[in-house]
């Protein structure tokens, strides 16, 4: 992938958006890529959690609000154990989703009717009330 | 001696046999579970973007009306026990975020409530070698993998149930009731979670890796102390067989099914019916029913 990088976009205030809502320090990030390793869900990620968080401090809005990376985390805080800079890395993929849900279009990342028939019934309650905060403007 | 005690909404429903069966062990080891009034959900998860509050809410209300009960709250249920213990943590370290939650709930908590998950009180209270005492049917020859997830361990300076990456008072449960503890490198790995409701093939996945490195290392049932683990590792393997012909589903236990076992309750009591892998037959064949 080709990235044109400009003065404006480096300095930019997507990342401290992020580092407000994440409460997270992320030039802290040394790239070491521990995160990604470790994560269970890396293998269905477009990128890894370490690229994100290089997308993001580039000013990359558009194209770190475009991988499905965060959307997939499960806030497991594997990555957030092992992070040797003490970076809590679920902290700034729960910023990214808040950053798009919270936009004012309120577009959802899961469509409730677009569940399969019976899916509500065998699903716990547990899943349904964390999935619908996560994914839900 | 009694327990004040947070079921949780999947542990009144779909998990009614982990609720159940810890309830009835409890009471033949000397203690009682006593439900905590008016309790609501947790919200199941706990708020990891800093400037939301609003999810700190049922928690802490939960958390204030416990303590109008008592000095500690049990909770059975490995995400609320998480969710709980994180915000009694959160308001006990942030004044400014006290203040605003009790201004909100119009309740003056200040986090002086110790939060404790029932394995907790098996390992502190009852004892692992006293436990072993009141066995009365020893799980002999069962290979059970404990399943730790990740909401009982992480993060684990919040938490302090066990240590980080290689903890084992889940084993030392199982080894007390005469059960053989199997190691396996994925026991603290995440079940995918809320995935299955954003993502559900991701989840399977996760699932699978999780039941083949159990059974790779020879275990013959897992055992969970979390509903959302349960869903994703027992109702899910049957997608999992769909995907992966060779797979051999294996038995999910929750851990207080396989203490009722081995305290000899009657099986029928131990809600076998809610689990998705039938676990009576190995269950007969290891000679325990």
């Amino acid at each position: 992938m080709k990235i044109e990088l400009t003065r404006q976009k480096v300095h930019n205030e997507f990342a401290k958006k992020v580092e407000l809502i994440s409460g997270q320090n992320l030039f802290a990030c040394y790239q070491c890529g521990n995160c990604t390793a470790g994560c269970p869900v890396a293998f269905a990620m477009e990128i890894g959690p370490h690229e994100v968080i290089r997308y993001t401090l580039l000013g990359l809005e558009e194209e770190t609000l475009g991988v499905n990376t965060y959307w997939l985390c499960a806030s497991c805080l594997q990555c957030t154990s092992r992070c040797p800079k003490g970076i809590d890395i679920a902290r700034v993929m729960d910023a990214l989703r808040m950053v798009v849900l919270r936009k004012k279009e309120r577009k959802d990342h899961i469509q409730i009717p677009e569940f399969p028939e019976g899916f509500l019934e065998k699903v716990p309650q547990i899943a349904f009330v964390s999935g619908f905060r996560k994914f839900l403007s | 001696m009694d327990y004040l005690y947070f079921p949780g909404c999947t542990l009144y429903t779909k998990a009614k046999n982990f609720d159940q069966t810890a309830r009835n062990c409890s009471l033949l080891l000397g203690f009682e579970l006593k439900e905590l009034k008016n309790w609501t959900c947790c919200g199941a998860t706990f708020p990891l973007a800093t400037d939301n509050i609003m999810a700190l809410l049922p928690p802490s209300r939960i958390l204030a009306t416990a303590r109008e009960e008592g000095t500690a709250l049990t909770t059975l249920c490995a995400i609320c026990f998480n969710v709980i213990k994180r915000t009694n943590r959160l308001i006990q370290g942030d004044v400014e975020k006290r203040d605003k939650i009790n201004n909100f709930i119009e309740k003056n908590y200040q986090g002086d409530l110790q939060v404790l998950h029932y394995l907790e009180i098996l390992k502190k209270d009852i004892g692992f070698p006293q436990l072993k005492e009141k066995v009365k049917k020893p799980l002999a020859g069962l290979k059970a993998a404990a399943y730790y997830g990740c909401m009982l361990l992480r993060p684990f300076e919040e938490m302090e149930f066990d240590d980080k990456e290689k903890p084992a008072l889940f084993e030392e449960f199982l080894e007390a009731l005469g059960a053989k503890a199997i190691e396996f490198p994925y026991k603290i790995e995440c079940c995918g979670s809320f995935q299955s409701v954003g993502s559900p093939d991701v989840a399977t996945e996760c699932a699978y890796k999780i039941l083949g490195s159990a059974i790779k290392n020879g275990a013959e049932a897992m055992v969970s102390t979390c509903p959302m683990c349960t869903f994703n590792i027992d109702h899910k393997q049957s997608d999992i067989k769909q995907k992966y012909l060779d797979f051999n589903p294996i038995p999910v236990f929750y851990f207080t099914q396989l203490l009722g076992v081995a305290m000899g309750l009657d099986y029928q009591t131990l809600g076998f019916d809610q689990n998705a892998v039938d676990p009576i037959p190995l269950l007969k064949e290891k000679g325990l029913l």
